[in-house]
């Protein structure tokens, strides 16, 4: 326990330094460099006119769709993880009778689920981009 | 020792502050990226407490994925949320309430475990230690055998899930072009042109 | 090295002094290192494209990058008016910070790793999934539309082939048996026929191409397609700004290449375990590798026209995905009877 907590600690300090050289790197040209503002520059970017209205805005529900069936496919993804490492002790018997082992036939049948699922999602065209 | 009750500190109140921070944020988007430091910080007591895989399963799904989705919500969506937060305090006694059953739930189980020490070995498979066996191989070897129903169970809300989501999201246009590669591919010139012989001075 | 410092200093701040030693030897090669490389991205890219590339500013042009770093920090900070300020300047230090912590697992040769931990290949996949952040939130935080349309192009693009990116490492694991890179590697052991490139080719394919549309580098640049999204998520950043953005995108990139070499190509393992090739040290393996996969980076992005949108999410989501997930069938399927 205390082994594996301490395989997390260099991480930890990891981060931090590299938060510190980002920083550093950050605020540099805020000493070094000339600073003086003027509308104009601080304009957003536009071809040449002021922005008409606020830049965000709504856009095509699709970009949700590919965000929630991500979340899903995420999801299926951790689930192979576990099996994908224990796969060898999973299995039971040999040759084509290993088939029949419940760890491996419970993981196919999951996968079949989804790709059920998968295949409605191609037939109703939710994998299309207009 | 130190380091780890030193780093517990850290996360927990960083945990909490974060949390508090997500309700009292005036600006959604800053709302969701505290949620983000939110799950970081759990992720952190994850590994404090031996289960790595766990946490970073924490940060894939749910920083990775959901909250990617949290923040397409509250940025691109044209909701005012002023007006919505207006009328937020009137729900406050209903919040309470349930934060209060919530912690009567959280009363009852724990202290069960404390009133009665036998609880500890009537309570389900123990947690190999971590020296032993990896977290993620321990998992793997009784999540897909010794709880097979939960986890057939899990594969089919997340194929409820897909449906619904496309069921609800879904919308199809009808003026838009689209391209089939395959039909593009499999053209053969016989299919897209004639020749034809005309003869001179006559036309077609 | 740790045990030289928890010699003279004691076993407890000996061990903190060696770790801080050590990353800070890490990120100053990254860095250093990132300088050469992009200095031979653009020299590939003039070589292909019959010029000469940067050759000012040092012999060969060797200097470019520093010469380009200091003008980055001599630069005026913009930052747009109607930007929102924290976010606007949080966005490239996430960036830049999630490209570095990521380089904390990966072990360069055998027990080099600052951070040996069990679950090393899974902390890589969830540090390449928060990625997108400092993307969302650059081009949120800029209130201007190009940053805006960019930003939620490359989102969608990133989401869409990290799941192909998730099932392809997947059939690494079923052949190691293990989530610990080091494993990973030491499992590829005794020569190139060893190495998993030569059993998952096909697999492998996929993850260089989404290796490419994940980095959001050419042929999938499209969130930052200048023809008409001018520089995508970046438009409103100047200054150290933009180079801390840069400096995360390459850090991702050389991380991919790190991550091929690694599941693939037999991490520090020579070519074949005989005399003459052991003789080479395995960090020059490594290091070598990284800057193959890297050159076929360059070349990718030299001599590939870019992806239309829906081209891109086409291969991702209707080939990659289906591919794979089929592949893992068979390989279960293949590995449990024979």
């Amino acid at each position: 326990m205390q082994e594996l907590l301490l395989d997390y600690l260099p991480i930890l300090i990891f981060i931090g330094i590299a938060i510190v050289i980002g920083g550093v790197l950050l605020g540099l040209p805020f000493v070094l460099a000339p600073n003086n503002p003027d509308p104009e520059k601080l304009s957003a970017y536009e071809c040449g006119f002021n922005a008409f209205d606020d830049a965000r805005m709504k856009f095509d529900v699709r970009f949700y769709l590919v965000a929630i069936l991500f979340i899903i496919f995420d999801l299926e993804v951790a689930f192979l993880f576990p099996w994908a490492v224990a796969f060898d002790r999973l299995v039971e018997g040999s040759g084509w009778q290993a088939l029949t082992s419940l760890g491996l036939l419970s993981m196919f049948t999951f996968l079949i689920v989804l790709t059920v699922g998968f295949i409605y999602e191609w037939k109703k065209g939710a994998l299309e981009w207009e | 020792m130190v380091l780890s009750a030193l780093a517990f500190y850290l996360f927990a109140s960083l945990a909490v502050a974060s949390a508090f921070a997500v309700i009292a944020a005036r600006n959604p988007v800053h709302s969701v990226l505290f949620l983000i430091l939110t799950f970081f910080n759990a992720a952190g007591l994850f590994v404090l407490l031996g289960a790595e895989f766990l946490a970073l399963i924490l940060v894939v799904v749910y920083v990775g994925a959901v909250a990617v989705l949290f923040l397409f919500v509250v940025m691109m969506l044209d909701v005012d949320f002023a007006e919505l937060k207006r009328g937020a305090l009137q729900y406050l006694p209903m919040g309470a309430l349930i934060g209060l059953v919530v912690l009567g739930e959280l009363v009852l189980v724990l202290g069960t475990m404390a009133a009665v020490p036998q609880s500890a070995t009537v309570r389900t498979v123990p947690v190999p230690a971590v020296d032993e066996i990896s977290n993620v191989e321990a998992l793997g070897l009784i999540l897909y055998t010794d709880y097979i129903y939960l986890f057939q169970a899990a594969g089919l809300i997340l194929l409820v899930a897909m449906i619904g989501a496309i069921v609800l999201t879904l919308r199809h246009h009808d003026h838009v072009k689209r391209q089939n590669i395959a039909e593009q591919s499999s053209r053969q010139p016989e299919d897209a042109m004639d020749v034809v012989k005309v003869k001179p001075g006559q036309g077609i | 090295m740790y045990d030289y410092f928890q010699s003279v200093l004691g076993l407890e701040w000996g061990y903190l002094v060696a770790v801080v030693t050590h990353i800070l030897m890490i990120t100053v090669g990254i860095l250093i290192g990132l300088a050469f490389l992009l200095l031979m991205d653009r020299k590939v890219w003039a070589a292909v494209q019959l010029r000469k590339g940067p050759n000012v500013v040092g012999p060969f042009g060797l200097l470019q990058s520093f010469a380009d770093f200091f003008k980055f920090a001599t630069k005026e900070p913009v930052i747009p008016a109607g930007a929102d300020k924290t976010v606007f300047l949080l966005a490239p230090l996430i960036s830049f910070v999630l490209a570095f912590a990521a380089w904390a697992v990966i072990p360069v040769y055998e027990g080099w790793a600052v951070a040996n931990i069990n679950v090393g290949a899974l902390y890589l996949f969830a540090i390449s999934s928060l990625g997108v952040y400092g993307i969302i939130m650059g081009g949120w935080a800029s209130n201007s539309k190009y940053p805006f349309l960019g930003s939620l192009r490359s989102a969608a693009q990133m989401v869409s082939y990290e799941v192909s990116l998730g099932f392809v490492i997947v059939t690494v694991f079923l052949l190691a048996d293990s989530l610990n890179l080091s494993e990973i590697v030491m499992a590829q052991s005794g020569g190139v026929h060893h190495w998993y490139f030569l059993k998952l080719f096909p697999v492998f394919v996929v993850f260089f191409i989404s290796a490419l549309a994940e980095t959001n580098r050419p042929p999938f640049d499209l969130p930052e397609a200048e023809s008409e999204l001018v520089a995508g998520y970046q438009v409103e950043y100047g200054s150290t700004p933009y180079l801390l953005f840069m400096i995360a995108e390459y850090a991702n990139i050389v991380l991919m290449c790190a991550l091929m070499t690694l599941f693939f190509f037999g991490g520090w393992h020579p070519l074949f375990d005989i005399a003459p090739f052991t003789w080479l040290h395995g960090v020059f393996w490594f290091l070598g590798k990284v800057v193959f996969f890297f050159f076929m980076f360059a070349m990718a992005k030299a001599m590939v026209p870019r992806y239309r949108y829906d081209q891109l999410m086409r291969i991702g989501w209707k080939i990659f995905l289906p591919f794979t997930l089929f592949w893992i069938f068979g390989q279960a399927v293949f590995m449990a009877v024979f």
